[in-house]
């Protein structure tokens, strides 16, 4: 079937803002699919509220709205574009729901547009439990067993016809599932019975399997209008089952089931997919694999594009929502070609020789008191994937894309306690895999982590010859490592920091490179081909490993090479990806050939067609210089990745090697407080009272000199990262003491505090002849709360032009003293009239993207270009510098709050939103302002 | 497996290799190609020396029902999935009585997980005598056969001696032209089950055991005999139908099969061909065969199926394949095609109730897409023969068929 002729114009919903479960994965889909559905001559309108996001740029889609994804936004714009299908699966369960509320009150039908990729009629089946039951076993699928107990009998008897104990226990309708859990223990289980009917409003409790032990799957599928389904991957978790997939440790493609156990699922898959309606589209289903019975059970189905379906396209190298996109438009799987090898079908099922694992990355530094326990609750804010040709060489790159200070999967530092291990082991942490790692050091079998981990042996064995071979290059001295030997630990993906660390003798990893690098014993790139080498491929996505033959051909074209940013985390997430894309498009238009290196699959620099050459590899420094060595570019962006790339910029520099924009020495220096201050001091700007302590004692004179309120943090550390406003001694005491806990031997910064000061940011560009200030944000919340938390107006709204003009003179200034070429973010407060500088950071900074699109100007291209070798003048003359805002934009702050119930819904200098939203309003009568402004002093802590 | 299962030998012409009494895990190995290529690795299986075809096979998962696929008879094979022995191996994963394969080549075999299996890869390789080598850049390897099409290699963990070893893989006899059906094929005419649904009779030239129990599944009854048996010995046995198996080696030199399909064709009996039985039912109807550049083999081949517009995901294991300019449409009808190269994938014979695939719908190992095209079968045997078929025959193995 060839793509529908009776559709016109498709409203492509997004995701809206980044919170804990839904992160920027979806601009990488949505951005695919506009493009997808652009390609093929459908006009597109899209929605989202997300200003971060690379999809809502104005060229991705014919129209673009930038508007909250309410059914009334949503209807009103439909109403007003009259598209002819919407397309709601590339948005995740916020795209999903909204389309779902406008089937509901019957908007789609009334309007006539029809609903593509998802049969929305069936949508709730496999949202609703006990519909999905049904279904399930009307096509004969085996579930989890499960069934509700009015009594203490009742439930004896389900129990039994479970096959007994252990079973979870859950009272129905407590608030996050309060009261249940695990029995395993006869004795134990009529307590937690009798104590689970008195806690449940209804006086019952569910009484289900227990699927400890049980492992995980999940496959990716893709259906066409002609119900042709195929597998573009399976994933299997390492983590055992009980903990969300979403912070599980996941490796694809799965290693440890038969062919007849994986076609088994796969077949079932097929048949679950087909079950839910008509539609053509992607869909993910969750599959429970019981190791010694084979009994596997269907856990769920998501029928959309997810979070899985992205990194099964970076891990296959498929692009899943590009065709899921064309599916939706009525091509069959046959008609399209394999984008990636150019002439085969797209029809097939990619073979991988190679092993991909993501791992998640978590925050919890940022969530005071919470509980790092894993569970069934997503909490990992970004996770990183890695590719190698073996299992272990890729979760040792894993840990080094970690961006944690690990140089691989433990091996670079002494071991955690014994104690500390079998603790941490005994229930799912983040760190489970380094804990196996510390356990095998110590001795234990692997039986003996098996029974308290679950983890499949599959894995542990690995693990176990990781350590094994570990142990090996404790006793060999670097001289004495030949050719074969080095071979084999940089194949298990040891890195040279590593290595330095274990050999005998004292040496740094550049003497480990130095001498594997006189053995020859450097790395080949492997090209990502869907197809295990069996076809020619075409498209530029590469990974190292050790093997023996280099496929990436290097052009003597001129290149750039730009670092991406790494996992998201909680104040360095998408925006930073919105900078780099940006960033390869206009290094391109100079004439560069551009090399992007990243490890986030969730991201759109990923995507194998947005740079000329993709390396997916940690942002890591040998990985880095190894991609160095073989280019060998012109010179490196460190601006666009947030402080991921710039972490690294000494080392360039140590090495001589060109950074394109400002010097790493001058990014350097506004890390250091007393060489910034004397900065301002020289240009003399105010700056609010500090001093610097090195103990407890020291502080508490500080303080009081400085006076009350202090702000606190340590020095050299990230987004506000430990900081704190103290109040009082008592306070001044605790903080500093927790920091020193964190940070030992780190200095403490502390400023005296402002008290109702107005805080701004600014963003600006020199090109070393003039500055041009891109934009000025005025916070809503009074300074104190990061200005990652606070709602914050563009332009300024209470600002008379004598401050604003001090401002623009003081964000020039600073430019020009710190050589400032490409971007720099200027922080500011006002208080009485006077404007004092708290920060400068000569980087891109979270606003830009933001800026980018209230104003409709291209920032980090004009930035990119900039550091090039463009002047501002050129874009001035094409009018590019001019904004097209009218009135106010607002950039409101989301959280992710439900997800740590558990933690104080407090704001302070520490950063704890995920996402933002971006909205337009006319005047400062609007809610979007009154709202927050009326709020504003509510949620400051401290 | 099941109980009457043909009885196999595994000719040992090829593999001279030897018991060696101890083992150590980082044994040198080496493997060298026909073109000078020299690999080192370290030894996997049985310590010893062989030889044949160096051909990949892009699969996932599987390894054991690729190892014991008699059609690989007289091949290295070399998997590119990098971690192989994941899940050790057992009896149910057999596809014949022993490996047919005459080396294996694998990037790494880890110690396995699973509590399906008997025993460890390693251990099943030893004692079936299979030499290998692990340790190797299989990728580079695949890369190095695509572009320069299959050549002959051979694997040694007992001589390490480069020249000696290209001058063995040089002289090795080329895959071309050689009839190796006949070392794999039953020794003598079986019973394999007895059921209430139409008799097969299947002409053993290696026959995977997932395709006789894919006849037993539809409550077929099944008499495997020796690909060498006059058709008049099996028309004594009085069958509904007949199945000329998948196998090994170049169909071309086949002359006594061929003519013996000829035979079969007039009889008029319902007649079906998986593989080699495809190309040597296609030969018998005058229609040529060719040797590919690179074969197939994988379980991810997309085809598609010309009456329906359905796609299936097919397993694949063929180097020879059937030239659709010969095919005169009066003779045959071009059923199934492969989407990645528009190969001949499946066939519709005109002049006699006849079917053929170049692929193999038993899957065992890869997706279950196919299995359909057993029931068809089992449908012109019942349209042909006027014979009831026992409900489960045409029962859908699975959802997507």
């Amino acid at each position: 079937m060839p793509k529908r002729t009776d559709i016109e114009t498709i409203l492509l919903i997004g995701s809206g803002p980044i919170v804990i479960g839904q992160a920027c994965e979806f601009d990488y889909s949505g951005s695919q699919s506009a493009r997808a559905l652009m390609d093929e001559g459908y006009r597109v309108v899209l929605v989202n509220s997300n200003p971060a996001t690379i999809m809502t740029d104005p060229l991705m889609a014919d129209k673009v709205y930038l508007r909250p994804l309410t059914p009334s936004s949503i209807a009103q714009i439909a109403r007003e574009e009259a598209p002819d299908a919407v397309l709601p699966t590339m948005g995740g369960q916020t795209g999903l729901n909204v389309a779902q509320d406008l089937k509901k009150n019957g908007f789609w039908d009334e309007q006539d547009i029809e609903v593509i990729g998802v049969d929305i009629d069936t949508v709730q089946i496999t949202e609703d439990r006990q519909k999905f039951r049904t279904l399930m076993d009307d096509i004969g699928l085996d579930q989890s067993r499960s069934d509700t107990a009015k009594s203490l009998l009742e439930a004896k008897e389900i129990t039994q016809e479970l096959g007994g104990l252990p079973v979870v226990i859950r009272p129905s309708y407590t608030l996050g599932g309060a009261g249940g859990g695990i029995v395993w223990k006869e004795e134990e289980f009529e307590e937690m019975v009798t104590r689970g009917l008195e806690l449940s409003p209804a006086h019952q409790v569910l009484i289900d399997e227990c699927l400890f032990g049980w492992k995980e799957y999940e496959l990716e599928l893709l259906r066409d209008p002609n119900d042709n389904v195929i597998i573009i991957a399976s994933i299997e978790n390492v983590t055992p089952m009980g903990v969300h997939t979403g912070d599980s440790v996941t490796v694809a493609p799965q290693q440890t089931l038969t062919d007849k156990q994986f076609q088994r699922m796969r077949d079932a898959a097929i048949k679950a997919m087909n079950s839910i309606g008509t539609f053509a589209g992607g869909c993910n289903i969750q599959f429970a694999f019981e190791p010694g019975t084979g009994r596997m059970i269907v856990i769920e189905i998501n029928p959309r594009v997810s979070r899985s379906s992205a990194l099964a396209s970076k891990a296959t190298g498929y692009p899943i929502a590009k065709v899921a996109s064309k599916l939706a438009i009525g091509y069959t799987l046959d008609e399209l070609p394999n984008e990636v090898t150019g002439d085969t079908s797209a029809c097939f099922e990619p073979s991988l020789d190679y092993v991909v694992t993501k791992v998640p990355r978590f925050n919890f530094d940022k969530f005071e008191g919470v509980d790092e326990e894993l569970t069934t609750q997503m909490k990992a804010v970004g996770e990183v994937m890695s590719i190698g040709r073996t299992f272990n060489e890729s979760l040792q790159k894993a840990w080094q894309s970690l961006e944690i200070g690990y140089a691989g999967l433990g091996a670079d530092r002494p071991d955690a306690a014994r104690e500390t291990v079998r603790e941490r082991l005994k229930s799912p942490h983040w760190d489970n895999l380094l804990h196996v790692r510390h356990a095998f050091r110590y001795g234990a079998s692997v039986e003996e982590v098996y029974d308290i981990t679950q983890i499949d042996k599959w894995f542990l064995y690995q693990i176990q010859d990781l350590v094994a071979l570990e142990d090996e290059i404790r006793s060999t001295p670097l001289r004495e490592m030949d050719t074969r030997f080095l071979r084999e630990a940089k194949r298990a993906g040891f890195s040279d920091e590593q290595i330095a660390f274990l050999v005998p003798e004292d040496v740094s990893d550049r003497e480990v490179r130095a001498h594997r690098t006189e053995e020859d014993v450097t790395p080949a790139y492997q090209l990502v081909d869907t197809c295990a080498g069996e076809f020619p491929a075409e498209t530029p996505y590469y990974y190292s490993s050790y093997e023996t033959v280099n496929e990436s051909e290097v052009t003597d074209k001129p290149k750039v090479l730009i670092l991406g940013s790494g996992p998201n985390r909680i104040g360095q997430g998408i925006e930073f990806d919105y900078c780099c894309v940006h960033g390869v498009k206009a290094a391109q238009e100079m004439g560069y050939e551009a090399l992007m290196l990243n490890c986030n699959p969730e991201t759109v620099s990923t995507d194998f067609d947005v740079a000329d050459k993709l390396y997916f590899e940690p942002v890591f420094w040998e990985r880095v210089q190894d991609v160095i060595d073989l280019e060998q570019p012109e010179g490196v962006i460190l601006q666009l990745g947030g402080q991921t790339a710039i972490k690294l910029g000494e080392r360039f520099e140590e090495d001589g090697f060109q950074i394109f924009g400002t010097s790493y020495s001058k990014m350097d220096l506004v890390e250091d407080r007393g060489k910034f201050t004397d900065i301002l001091q020289k240009l003399e700007i105010p700056f609010p009272p500090y001093g610097v302590a090195h103990s407890v004692d020291e502080a508490l004179e500080t303080a009081d000199r400085l006076g009350y309120p202090t702000l606190i943090r340590p020095s050299y550390v990230l987004g506000g990262e430990g900081m704190r406003i103290a109040i009082n001694e008592d306070e001044v005491a605790e903080y500093v003491q927790n920091v020193l806990d964190m940070y030992p031997d780190n200095e403490i910064l502390l400023d005296r505090f402002l008290e109702d000061a107005v805080e701004l940011d600014v963003d600006a560009i020199c090109d070393g002849d003039e500055v041009w200030i891109a934009g000025m944000m005025q916070h809503i919340e009074p300074a104190g709360v990061h200005s990652g938390d606070s709602t914050a107006v563009l332009p300024p709204f209470s600002l008379s032009d004598e401050v604003l003009e001090t401002i623009r003179d003081y964000v020039r200034a600073l430019a020009f003293e710190l050589d400032v070429l490409g971007l720099v973010n200027v922080q500011l407060i006002v208080k009485d009239g006077t404007v004092y500088v708290i920060e400068a950071n000569p980087r891109a900074s979270r606003t830009i993207p933001f800026i980018a699109k209230a104003a409709d100007i291209p920032i980090p291209a004009i930035a990119t270009k900039v550091m090039l070798g463009e002047k501002l003048e050129t874009f001035r003359r094409r009018g590019d510098l001019e904004s097209d805002l009218e009135d106010y934009a607002i950039k409101e702050p989301v959280f992710s709050w439900d997800k740590f119930p558990e933690v104080p819904k407090e704001l302070g200098p520490e950063m704890k939103s995920t996402g933002e939203s971006i909205a337009f309003v006319e005047s400062l009568d609007a809610d979007q302002f009154e709202q927050p402004y009326e709020m504003k002093d509510l949620y400051l802590s401290r | 497996m099941a109980s009457g299962a043909a009885v196999r030998h595994r000719s040992s012409t090829h593999t001279m290799s030897h018991t060696s009494s101890s083992s150590t895990a980082h044994d040198p190995a080496k493997l060298v190609l026909s073109d000078g290529t020299v690999v080192c690795g370290v030894a996997l299986g049985q310590r010893g020396l062989t030889g044949g075809e160096l051909c990949f096979n892009t699969s996932m998962t599987g390894y054991q029902e690729i190892m014991t696929d008699p059609s690989y008879y007289g091949q290295l094979m070399m998997m590119t999935q990098p971690h192989i022995g994941n899940y050790g191996a057992s009896a149910e994963d057999m596809e014949a009585d022993a490996p047919m394969v005459a080396g294996f080549i694998v990037r790494d075999s880890p110690r396995h997980s699973n509590t399906q299996a008997d025993e460890p890869l390693e251990a099943f390789m030893r004692r079936h005598g299979l030499v290998g080598i692990a340790g190797v850049d299989t990728r580079a390897l695949v890369r190095h056969v695509r572009d320069e099409g299959v050549m002959n290699a051979v694997i040694s963990s007992e001589n390490l001696e480069t020249e000696a070893l290209r001058q063995k893989a040089k002289d090795w006899p080329s895959m071309a032209g050689r009839e190796l059906a006949s070392e794999v094929s039953t020794e003598g005419p079986h019973v394999f089950c007895e059921g209430t649904g139409p008799r097969i009779a299947v002409y053993d030239f290696g026959v995977k055991q997932n395709i006789l129990r894919s006849f037993r599944r539809r409550g077929c009854t099944v008499k495997v005999v020796p690909g060498d048996t006059d058709l008049s010995d099996v028309l004594a046995w009085t069958p509904d139908g007949i199945f000329f198996s998948n196998g090994p080696g170049d169909p071309r030199p086949m002359d006594d099969a061929i003519e013996t399909v000829s035979e079969a064709i007039d009889t008029g009996l319902p007649l079906f061909g998986i593989c080699l039985g495809h190309q040597l039912m296609s030969l018998a109807e005058g229609i040529e065969v060719y040797k590919m550049h690179v074969g197939h083999r994988g379980a991810n081949h997309p085809v598609k199926n010309l009456d329906t517009e359905r796609v299936e995901v097919t397993t694949q294991n063929h180097g020879f394949a059937v030239d659709p300019e010969s095919i005169a449409p009066e003779v045959a009808r071009v059923t199934h095609v492969n989407l990645n190269d528009d190969t001949v994938e499946g066939l519709e014979f005109k002049t006699f109730a006849g079917m053929s695939l170049q692929y193999h719908p038993e899957a065992s190992p890869g997706p279950h897409d196919s299995h359909y095209h057993f029931n068809r079968f089992m449908e012109l045997v019942a349209e042909t023969r006027d014979v009831t078929l026992p409900e489960k025959a045409t029962e859908p193995a699975v959802a997507t068929t």
